[in-house]
């Protein structure tokens, strides 16, 4: 059984990106499972790198933006399925 | 006292600027949007230049540890007392012990938070603006970060009965196409005919470059007339003999992506200034967020001044109002 999916907003508008740095693996893939204050991507805005965090435990069903995308504020960037 | 329990994307504190030291350096910071951070001194009956807090994109979490009048204006960063909605544009009173924070921004990119009193930090060459780059002003010389405090001054002129509030034709309108009025010069000379009439006939795109010192902008490819390359200047034909940057002047480093210059900017350089934003438009620059985008429209110095006219009596029709209530 699959739970309630929340979309997860950027606040801010700006760069995602879904790497620590250009050379890491990305924080999350797709169908991983995530924890409440997870850390799921960044947005670079004014030289200032703001972290996406998962506001509830579920798995990451999908990212609904790619890499590098410039992002508006209040922009979808992923979908998280509640646990049940 | 006004305790910081999260500071928000980039929070400073700003009154009208540190005026008169330009020839040295010094750039004036100050708020982005003066228009918006009067009208909130004006709904809390402050001295016009008394410091707020100027919040950009995503709004600081601050608890009030006194009773205070506040008033918030500028983009839409929707704010909430304890949770519930407040409106903007508009006295408020909050008690001690209220948590003053904010949804997702809906319009514009900074908003202000003025305090009856105004936010008390000591005066750096007669401002209290925050300059980040050199580390003065404001507190400590730097955004807020959490945990820090910040006290009210007594730069208190009228009481403003709380749930005064700014008639709809006081508030600025937003969009994300925007016209902006440039002066052509001073070095306009540099570019191609062609094209200097592409940059005032292309929508030019904010990039996430675009902070108090400049807003960076992408479109296409500027090219500047070929020339001898004079005693003094760069190398790269965007480049002149080092001039002075008017605040809101507009040069294009190997002619790739404008950038226009901010309240925080160097003060001069030797890159060729294509145009200078007229200063009412300032304001309407400071609410525009990345991505979003801009046309620039040519206007003489008569049509720049006129602008600041209006803006100017703008002002005093407002205060005519909120004074007479």
């Amino acid at each position: 059984m699959t739970g309630a999916a929340k979309k997860v907003l950027s606040p801010i508008p700006g760069v995602f990106y879904r790497k620590p740095s250009p050379d890491k693996d990305v924080y999350v893939k797709e169908g991983d499972a995530v924890k409440e204050g997870d850390v799921i991507g960044l947005v670079e805005v004014m030289k200032n790198f703001y972290e996406i965090k998962a506001e509830a435990a579920g798995v990451l069903e999908k990212f609904l933006v790619n890499e590098e995308d410039v992002l508006d504020a209040g922009q979808e960037i992923a979908v998280i399925v509640a646990e049940s | 006292m006004i305790k910081v329990m999260s500071p928000g994307l980039q929070t400073t504190v700003q009154d009208n600027g540190r005026i008169g030291y330009y020839e040295v350096g010094m750039p004036p910071s100050g708020a982005m949007d003066k228009y918006s951070l009067t009208v909130g001194n004006l709904l809390v009956g402050n001295d016009e230049n008394a410091a707020a807090l100027e919040i950009t994109y995503m709004g600081p979490v601050l608890q009030f540890q006194e009773d205070a009048i506040i008033a918030l204006t500028g983009g839409e960063i929707p704010p909430k007392i304890n949770g519930q909605p407040v409106p903007m544009w508009e006295t408020l009173s909050v008690k001690a012990g209220d948590e003053l924070s904010f949804d997702f921004v809906k319009q514009g990119a900074r908003v202000y938070l003025a305090v009856a009193g105004g936010i008390d930090v000591p005066l750096i060459m007669g401002s209290r603006s925050t300059y980040t780059l050199c580390g003065i002003g404001g507190l400590e010389g730097r955004p807020l970060e959490q945990g820090d405090e910040l006290n009210i001054g007594n730069q208190s002129k009228h009481q403003v009965p709380v749930g005064t509030r700014v008639q709809s034709e006081f508030i600025p309108s937003f969009s994300k196409v925007n016209e902006i009025r440039v002066i052509v010069g001073l070095c306009s000379y540099r570019l191609t005919e062609e094209s200097k009439q592409r940059f005032f006939s292309i929508d030019w795109t904010v990039t996430t470059e675009a902070n108090r010192v400049g807003y960076r902008f992408k479109g296409e490819r500027l090219n500047f007339v070929e020339r001898e390359q004079p005693f003094g200047a760069g190398s790269n034909p965007s480049n002149v003999v080092d001039l002075g940057y008017p605040i809101g002047s507009i040069q294009v480093p190997d002619g790739v992506e404008p950038i226009a210059l901010l309240n925080d900017a160097v003060t001069g350089g030797g890159y060729a200034t294509v145009g200078t934003i007229i200063s009412t438009d300032l304001d309407k620059m400071a609410q525009i967020k990345t991505n979003e985008k801009v046309r620039f429209v040519a206007v003489d110095i008569e049509e720049a001044l006129q602008a600041r006219k209006e803006n100017k009596q703008k002002i005093e029709k407002l205060k005519q109002q909120l004074f007479q209530l």
